[in-house]
């Protein structure tokens, strides 16, 4: 065997039988996004859900002013509970919680109502409570609905024709499909997606120069009839190897995840079959070069493990930077995007999930400018393995 | 057989080493005696090439260590100072690793694996994890994996710091084994009693520099001391006023 595939198998050897790295490449970095993702899902989903489909629940006080109001209300899907409270004790119910939504009836209502003038009721929440405002807004689509009805007639029996009163109208067409509403929300995917293969080879870059140094089998190695940059470059390969291991269990977590959540309820369906998987494997992969090869540049500057770790851990958010550019801009996928490593992964893993068909030339762009630069990278850190100040 | 000429190092603006030359001949045990930081471990890094000479150059069997370090490499087995090992490979995997590098034929590995833990007797332990070993465990794996390729030089940087007295003993018996192979050994400590119960020739070195060469008779006559450690110190000192 090649000394280079000596170096690459030891390394894998090694590193598998470390539980840190192993927990690290193999748990923690692939099933974190997965796991948060499906947390925060549902509970987008649960809220959505909850707020969209119970009945609504108000109280009304003075409802005895409103009879017809009250009835309508009934009619609709609401759980109308009848208190009997003065208003100021209807808002103190609602500022200690004891109640959610009251509709406050008085007495004036019914006088105003019979000469047609503007009859009023008061609505007290807690604005600052979100299902609470979901609610009230229901509350008040309910009333307003009540209210034009009623215009309405009033001015049919003036012999007026009631769209005198609507000089505008707007209709709204909602562009989204369910496909783009769950992309929203899959703009994360993509960090999770490099988070994992960052972790996963973190431990090992780290073991290549740092770790090697403090555990003092850094001389020895050098002692080898063996070219630094074989040496260096066995270590790269390996870290490659567990990014790219720890990619593949997050992306068929991810799969298995995206499958159980019934995103069908929030209007959104996900592609993520074992067809995308493969996909998404061939458009990241590519970047496990160059968070390899950074890794190993940060890392050589360092001294000890542990310093190492610090320093790699702000080198983990490097790469958010154009995902975080990408989502403030709302960038589309185009060429020169392409260029522009983890943004160019993250735009291609959007439009995967959102069912488009990518551009072999986008994806032969990102893969071949991410891997341009993984080289670039690898030669740095060639060269900073091969200064004598290496065992200083 | 190692032979160094005039080689001067600097790192920054510490000159480690000014100007060191000697021989260290096959079948012969030669002892680099100084105290600490004169020199010794630079001029052993200058050996195995982890570290180029300003000037002057370093032969290996021939093999200028300047010219052509991967050969002069491979010639050599090499233990430098407080050598490590890979804690979650075993002793034995540690050293098959070594033998895969320095190139050693596949289909006689495995034999020649077993040859040098017999010869430095690391049985006991050959098959376990070299987590949590000894420090005297340690040394000999790692003297053994320096071993496997059955160098003709071998340059050994203070192996017995941290050993007590039975590890040291075994690991003087195991040197004395390899020059009675006829292999050129080099040895560096910065105790006296040991290079002078080892060696046959000692290299004292102060301040960068070679202050004496010869055996420890030599040196005894040479200083005018009876006592070898008082030879030492007068040897020592004798650089250092010239310096």
């Amino acid at each position: 065997m090649s000394l280079f595939g000596t170096v690459v198998l030891k390394e894998i050897k090694d590193n598998f039988r470390d539980r840190r790295t192993m927990m690290s490449a193999l748990i923690f970095g692939p099933l974190f996004g997965p796991i948060v993702f499906a947390a925060v899902i549902s509970l987008t989903l649960k809220q959505a859900t909850t707020a969209a489909e119970e009945p609504l629940p108000v109280a009304v006080v003075g409802a005895e002013h409103a009879p017809n109001l009250v009835t309508f209300l009934e009619q609709q899907d609401t759980e109308l509970e009848r208190l009997d409270l003065d208003p100021d004790s209807a808002v103190a119910a609602v500022r200690s919680g004891e109640e959610e939504l009251v509709l406050i009836i008085d007495s004036a209502f019914g006088d105003s109502w019979s000469v047609a003038e503007t009859a009023r009721v008061s609505l007290v929440l807690d604005n600052s409570d979100n299902s609470t405002s979901r609610y009230a807004r229901r509350a008040r689509a309910m009333i307003g609905a009540y209210s034009s009805q009623i215009g309405a007639m009033r001015l049919l029996a003036r012999g007026i024709d009631p769209t005198l009163a609507n000089a505008i109208r707007i209709d709204e067409i909602d562009t989204s499909t369910p496909s783009t509403r769950a992309a929203l929300l899959l703009g994360m995917l993509s960090y999770f997606l490099l988070f994992s293969m960052l972790a996963g080879g973190m431990y090992l870059a780290i073991d290549a120069t740092a770790g090697e140094r403090e555990r003092g089998s850094l001389e020895p190695l050098l002692t080898l009839p063996v070219s630094r940059s074989t040496l260096l470059l066995g270590k790269l390969t390996a870290t490659v190897f567990f990014m790219c291991t720890s990619l593949v269990i997050a992306l068929i977590a991810l799969s298995l995840v995206l499958g159980r959540i019934p995103l069908q309820e929030l209007g959104m369906s996900v592609q993520f079959g074992p067809k995308e998987v493969v996909t998404a494997f061939l458009v990241m992969a590519p970047f496990a070069l160059i968070g390899a090869s950074l890794l190993t540049v940060v890392t050589s500057f360092t001294k000890s493990f542990k310093e190492a770790q610090s320093y790699t851990t702000f080198a983990m958010l490097v790469p958010t930077l154009p995902i975080l550019i990408a989502a403030v801009m709302n960038l589309k996928p185009s060429l020169e995007w392409m260029v522009v490593p983890s943004m160019s992964q993250h735009l291609l893993l959007l439009d995967l999930v959102k069912g488009e068909t990518l551009q072999p030339l986008f994806i032969a762009v990102s893969v071949g400018s991410s891997l341009v630069l993984g080289a670039l990278l690898s030669w740095v850190a060639i060269q900073l393995y091969k200064r004598e100040s290496l065992l200083m | 057989m190692i032979t160094v000429k005039n080689i001067a190092k600097s790192f920054g603006k510490v000159e480690a080493v000014r100007d060191v030359s000697f021989e260290a001949p096959d079948g012969r045990i030669t002892g680099l005696l100084g105290p600490n930081g004169a020199g010794k471990s630079t001029t052993m890094r200058v050996l195995y090439t982890a570290v180029r000479p300003d000037s002057g150059t370093a032969f290996i069997d021939d093999i200028d260590v300047t010219v052509d370090p991967l050969a002069a490499r491979s010639h050599l087995g090499a233990l430098p100072h407080g050598s490590g090992l890979y804690n979650q490979l075993t002793a034995r995997e540690n050293i098959a690793y070594f033998a895969d590098m320095y190139g050693v034929a596949k289909d006689i590995r495995d034999e020649r694996v077993q040859n040098i833990i017999d010869l430095l007797e690391i049985n006991d332990f050959a098959d376990r994890r070299t987590k949590g070993f000894s420090q005297g465990q340690k040394t000999k794996v790692s003297l053994a994996r320096a071993l496997v390729h059955e160098p003709k030089n071998v340059i050994l940087d203070e192996p017995t710091n941290g050993l007590d007295v039975m590890a040291t003993r075994g690991l003087r018996e195991v040197i004395r084994k390899l020059r009675d192979q006829g292999k050129c050994v080099l040895f560096s400590s910065h105790i006296m009693q040991e290079v002078a119960a080892l060696c046959d020739d000692i290299v004292i070195i102060a301040n960068g520099q070679v202050s004496m060469i010869g055996s420890a008779d030599e040196i005894r006559e040479k200083t005018g001391c009876d006592d070898l450690e008082d030879a030492f110190v007068e040897a020592i000192t004798l650089t250092e006023g010239a310096a």
